[in-house]
């Protein structure tokens, strides 16, 4: 069996991480199972650990009054779940549903948080790794805005 | 001398239609008299309602079908609503087909991913049909589809089949959807890093909203693939169709002269400038 060392190494998401820093993410990290259907994160819910999709898939869901819950991203394997953990009041936004079983490694956010405080570097490698992701996410929510396939 | 007038169009007749979407048909049309020249994928037809006008519409049916052209129309537009209501027996006057087409021989022999949005994937269609009746010329094949909704996914029947068929990577992608939907929801540039395939000898053929094709093109680039490797089918307003009028003009190319398909390399500077 792999230690969760092992399995971070593995991820893209923490590609060239220096071993010292990985180890500290190692420190606030957990692995998880969940099965088909089960919430990883519910909206308004504290944002206190988010996760590394090692294998399956997560629906991001919305969920307006009245109306059946719209899904607005799938994420996948290496995928990461939950974003609003990095800024206060630290609540989730949506909320994210297993579509099949699911296996994740969580990571505590008020400890990653906390250690970045204290080791800006570790900050500054976190940010790299983030921020590429969400303006991903940017990008691609600003394309679906456009409904391009309505004019097509 | 066997000459055909490209300004001429003939008479066929509608042979059969099969509805695809709430908005969106496929027409079977066979001629009225005479040979049904062949094409290449990625080719298209002008195609005549008479006293309403015409459209330049793609070829999207298996070329390999002798006697028949394939054509998927969405009615969008005074010309394509009128193709899109047609009935069997009706009769629809045909120029081509026209433009060039997909230049599949220079994709054998490697990997090669299809990147399709909305109604793109129907000039894509005869490709996908070709790919398969001679898959072993081919490495690693990836579809990727993209779509408004699961309700708007062309020819659904069919990509599921070929997504139970291992010849194929067939990924589907949705804008939107309702929790029931099972799929992948995103946009169809975020399929491109997922797909395994070499992506220094691949080959890349796209068709979709101008918009789709772009981000489709940053994420190829993104995953290693040059523009020498890149081909787009355009859509303009066409008129002639063979490239005398200059309605379809994108900077220097006639789109239905020396399109509609095109190297991204001959034309990227002009993908993203307002003005064309």
């Amino acid at each position: 069996m792999k230690s969760l060392e092992e399995v971070l190494a593995r991820q893209p998401f923490l590609a060239e991480l220096d071993a010292r820093y990985r180890a500290l993410v190692v420190g606030c990290a957990r692995n998880h199972r969940f099965p088909e259907g089960a919430y990883l994160l519910r909206e308004g819910g504290a944002a206190d650990e988010f996760f590394l999709i090692r294998r399956g898939r997560v629906a991001l869901e919305l969920a307006p009054p009245g109306v059946l819950p719209l899904v607005i991203a799938t994420l996948g394997e290496g995928d990461i779940v939950g974003a609003s953990w990095l800024l206060p009041p630290y609540r989730w936004r949506l909320d994210a549903r297993a579509l099949e079983p699911t296996v994740a490694i969580g990571i505590d956010a008020d400890c990653l948080r906390r250690k970045c405080d204290e080791d800006h570097d570790l900050g500054y490698e976190m940010m790299k790794r983030f921020l590429p992701v969400f303006v991903k996410r940017l990008h691609a929510a600003r394309l679906q805005l456009m409904d391009v396939y309505g004019r097509a | 001398m066997n000459f055909v007038d490209p300004a001429l169009p003939h008479p066929w007749r509608v042979a059969a239609v099969s509805r695809e979407l709430a908005d969106t048909v496929t027409l079977e049309i066979a001629p009225v008299a005479g040979p049904t020249p062949s094409y290449v994928s990625g080719q298209f037809n002008m195609l005549y309602v008479f006293g309403v006008g015409e459209a330049a519409i793609s070829l999207s049916g298996n070329p390999a079908r002798r006697g028949r052209y394939t054509h998927t129309v969405r009615g969008v537009g005074a010309v394509s609503r009128a193709l899109a209501s047609m009935e069997t027996g009706d009769t629809v006057g045909v120029r081509g087909p026209l433009g060039r087409g997909w230049p599949l021989a220079a994709a054998r022999g490697g990997d090669f991913v299809l990147v399709a949005g909305g109604l793109g994937l129907a000039p894509l269609r005869p490709v996908i049909y070709e790919v398969l009746a001679q898959r072993k010329s081919f490495g690693r094949v990836s579809v990727l589809v993209g779509s408004r909704h699961p309700e708007d996914i062309l020819y659904r029947g069919e990509l599921e089949r070929w997504q139970a068929d291992r010849d194929l990577d067939v990924q589907i992608t949705v804008d939107h959807a309702e929790a029931g939907w099972r799929g992948s929801v995103g946009v169809v540039p975020a399929l491109v890093p997922q797909v395994d395939v070499d992506w220094g000898n691949a080959m890349a053929f796209v068709c979709g909203p101008e918009i789709m094709m772009r981000y489709t093109v940053t994420a190829l680039r993104e995953v290693g693939m040059d523009d020498e490797r890149i081909y787009l089918s355009l859509e303009r307003n066409m008129k002639c169709g063979v490239g005398l009028c200059g309605h379809c003009q994108l900077g220097p190319v006639l789109v239905c002269r020396d399109g509609p398909v095109v190297r991204l390399d001959s034309i990227a500077n002009l993908l993203g400038m307002r003005e064309l």
